[in-house]
């Protein structure tokens, strides 16, 4: 009997990390509350679960395989902007607008990975910096398909499954955005715990190492970069169809760095960290705008500095210790 | 006759004006113990990165088996059966030890490609793990996290991570590095006891460790090879007492040790 169970016990480890915790699933009921408690604040709570999707995409590559980079936003745009041509010309149904938009930021990602495996550090930061300065200005120049700097004009999204329209207070837009959000969060999280997330937690951990053990760094990393890239560009799409209005800053280097900030605030490597950091930083800054229209990202400069040097692991970090240490006493 | 488990041809190496190695030509047959020993910057980790393809040959070629592997990418090699351990610790910090020797059993077995199912469902890859820890005595301590780990045991996870991958040759750098004397012993335990169907040339400094331990020796010096042969014809050849001897303020323990255990 002993000799059983402590056969048993190796996979049962594994099996206890993949289960959902009571701490999730309250995470999960709460993102429901804004329909109850703040519905005149809807459309804010969809941009909120739009910019979680794209700092989960982001931590996918930064998180787990160290893939540290300042042009995510490319993906983004490349996404928002498919799905915003695609209903400009003709064809404004949501979903299948998903489907173009992650499959157009999807070859794209596909393409630069064979560029972004080869490297590492500060090369990697310019390298992806780089590529995102490239599409910026491409988009720019291309005014007769993008609109250039006057954005992008004429986005008519149709009704979700024929039925909902996408109402001005936006109650379509954020179910739409937290259903989306919430699917694409359940794959993320079954990726993690499959034999290909231990891989890339090898890669974060000892990127050196890996080829001595025999594994193929480089195809792993152009998978989860392709895939990342393709989440990114569903966020990009989500954020097209439910605002209807498209600019450059979507894809632009501002808002690279502002996804970077907001995976630091939340804590990378937790796919929680995206989520919470993007609660965070989307309600800071929209009180900050209301008091300080002017100066407010002295305020969110003051909140990462601050995070940054009494919380090293994110906010989620940081509530990670207490959770141990409280456990302990 | 078979072909050797590994062997190299003509292998050299050249830092700019220093040379590394030059004209390397050895044949480890199948299931020997080899020690690889020499002074310090005799060039022996360097012949172990060109092995396994950690640096490129200026010239010459490594075979594996018949197959000539001086072109292939380490991972690739890795995969083919040629596989090193590192002298300074090289594990994955935040993984428990359980989760880095599955990692890698996983990436033997190809599945490390799937990212729909989940790990606990590789029950075989878990247990094949797990085996493996509990044969070098870190059955206890799986689910530590690698880092916690105390220095020796770390040691051991080194030559766990490498066997996992199922080697065919594997090349030891200095397997007890930083371990206590008696600790020392263990290991080299463990190292003897491993399947016959495995060669093995390990880097050590320490004789008593390479005369018990290794069936044949090969001395370094310079870059090159200086002799080959039996640990009793090394013990007793002049040329390697004249390497030990010119250098003994600084391997004087060596050189003693040559000494003790010259037949």
């Amino acid at each position: 009997m002993a000799l059983t169970q402590s056969l048993d016990a190796p996979k049962l480890y594994f099996q206890s990390r993949t289960r959902w915790r009571p701490v999730e699933i309250a995470f999960w009921l709460a993102t429901l509350l804004p329909f109850a408690l703040f519905p005149d604040y809807l459309i804010l709570a969809s941009q909120i679960a739009i910019t979680a999707l794209f700092a989960l995409s982001l931590d996918l590559i930064l998180g787990y395989a160290g893939i540290v980079s300042l042009g995510h936003a490319a993906f983004f745009g490349v996404g928002a902007y498919a799905a915003g041509l695609l209903s400009k010309y003709g064809w404004g149904e949501p979903i299948t607008g998903l489907g173009a938009a992650s499959l157009a930021a999807g070859i794209v990602g596909y393409a630069t990975s064979f560029v972004i495996c080869r490297f590492r550090h500060l090369a990697l930061i310019m390298l992806t910096l780089g590529f995102g300065l490239m599409l910026e200005e491409l988009a720019n120049s291309a005014g007769w398909l993008t609109g250039g700097f006057d954005g992008l004009q004429g986005i008519d999204t149709w009704k979700l499954f024929g039925h909902f329209e996408f109402d001005l207070y936006g109650y379509v837009a954020y179910a739409y955005s937290l259903v989306v959000l919430f699917i694409l969060f359940v794959f993320a999280r079954r990726l993690i715990h499959s034999p290909f997330g231990l891989s890339l937690r090898g890669i974060r951990e000892n990127y050196v190492r890996m080829p001595a053990i025999g594994a193929p760094s480089r195809a792993h990393i152009r998978t989860i970069y392709t895939i990342s890239a393709a989440m990114a560009g569903i966020a990009g799409a989500l954020l097209a169809q439910t605002t209807e209005t498209l600019s450059l800053d979507s894809l632009g280097f501002e808002r690279s760095a502002e996804l970077l900030v907001i995976l630091v605030l939340g804590g990378a490597g937790r796919l929680y960290g995206g989520l919470v950091g993007a609660v965070i930083y989307m309600i800071a800054r929209d009180r900050f705008s209301g008091i300080e229209p002017q100066y407010w990202y002295f305020w969110i400069g003051v909140l990462l500095v601050t995070v940054v040097m009494v919380l090293p692991n994110g906010v989620l970090g940081g509530l990670a210790k207490l959770a141990a240490r409280w456990s302990r006493a | 006759m078979t072909a050797p488990a590994l062997s190299t041809r003509g292998l050299a190496k050249r830092f700019g004006s220093l040379v590394v190695a030059e004209d390397i030509a050895i044949e480890l047959p199948a299931g020997v113990r080899y020690a690889l020993i020499g002074p310090n910057g005799a060039g022996k980790t360097t012949l172990i990165n060109l092995m396994t393809g950690m640096l490129r040959p200026d010239a010459g070629a490594i075979f594996l088996g018949p197959t000539d592997i001086t072109a292939l990418a380490p991972d690739e090699r890795v995969r083919r059966g040629l596989v090193r351990t590192y002298q300074i610790n090289s594990l994955f910090p935040h993984l428990t030890v359980l989760e880095a020797v599955t990692l890698v059993v996983c990436e033997r077995r190809r599945v490390a490609q799937t990212w729909w199912w989940q790990l606990a469902a590789y029950s075989q890859e878990i247990d094949e793990a797990y085996e493996i820890l509990n044969a070098l005595t870190l059955g206890p301590v799986c689910h530590r996290v690698t880092r916690e780990l105390p220095y020796g045991q770390q040691r051991l996870l080194e030559i766990a991570l490498a066997l996992a991958t199922k080697p065919k040759v594997l090349l030891l750098d200095e397997p007890a590095a930083g371990v206590p004397r008696e600790e020392s012993k263990d290991l080299f335990a463990a190292i003897a006891g491993l399947s016959r169907d495995i060669t093995v040339l390990f880097i050590e400094h320490d004789m008593d460790l390479v005369f018990r331990f290794a069936s044949r020796v090969i001395v370094m010096v310079g870059g090159r090879v200086l002799v080959e042969g039996t640990p009793a014809e090394i013990a007793a050849d002049p040329r390697v007492r004249a390497v030990y001897l010119g250098k003994a303020r600084h391997d004087g323990a060596l050189q003693r040790n040559l000494a003790g255990n010259a037949p």
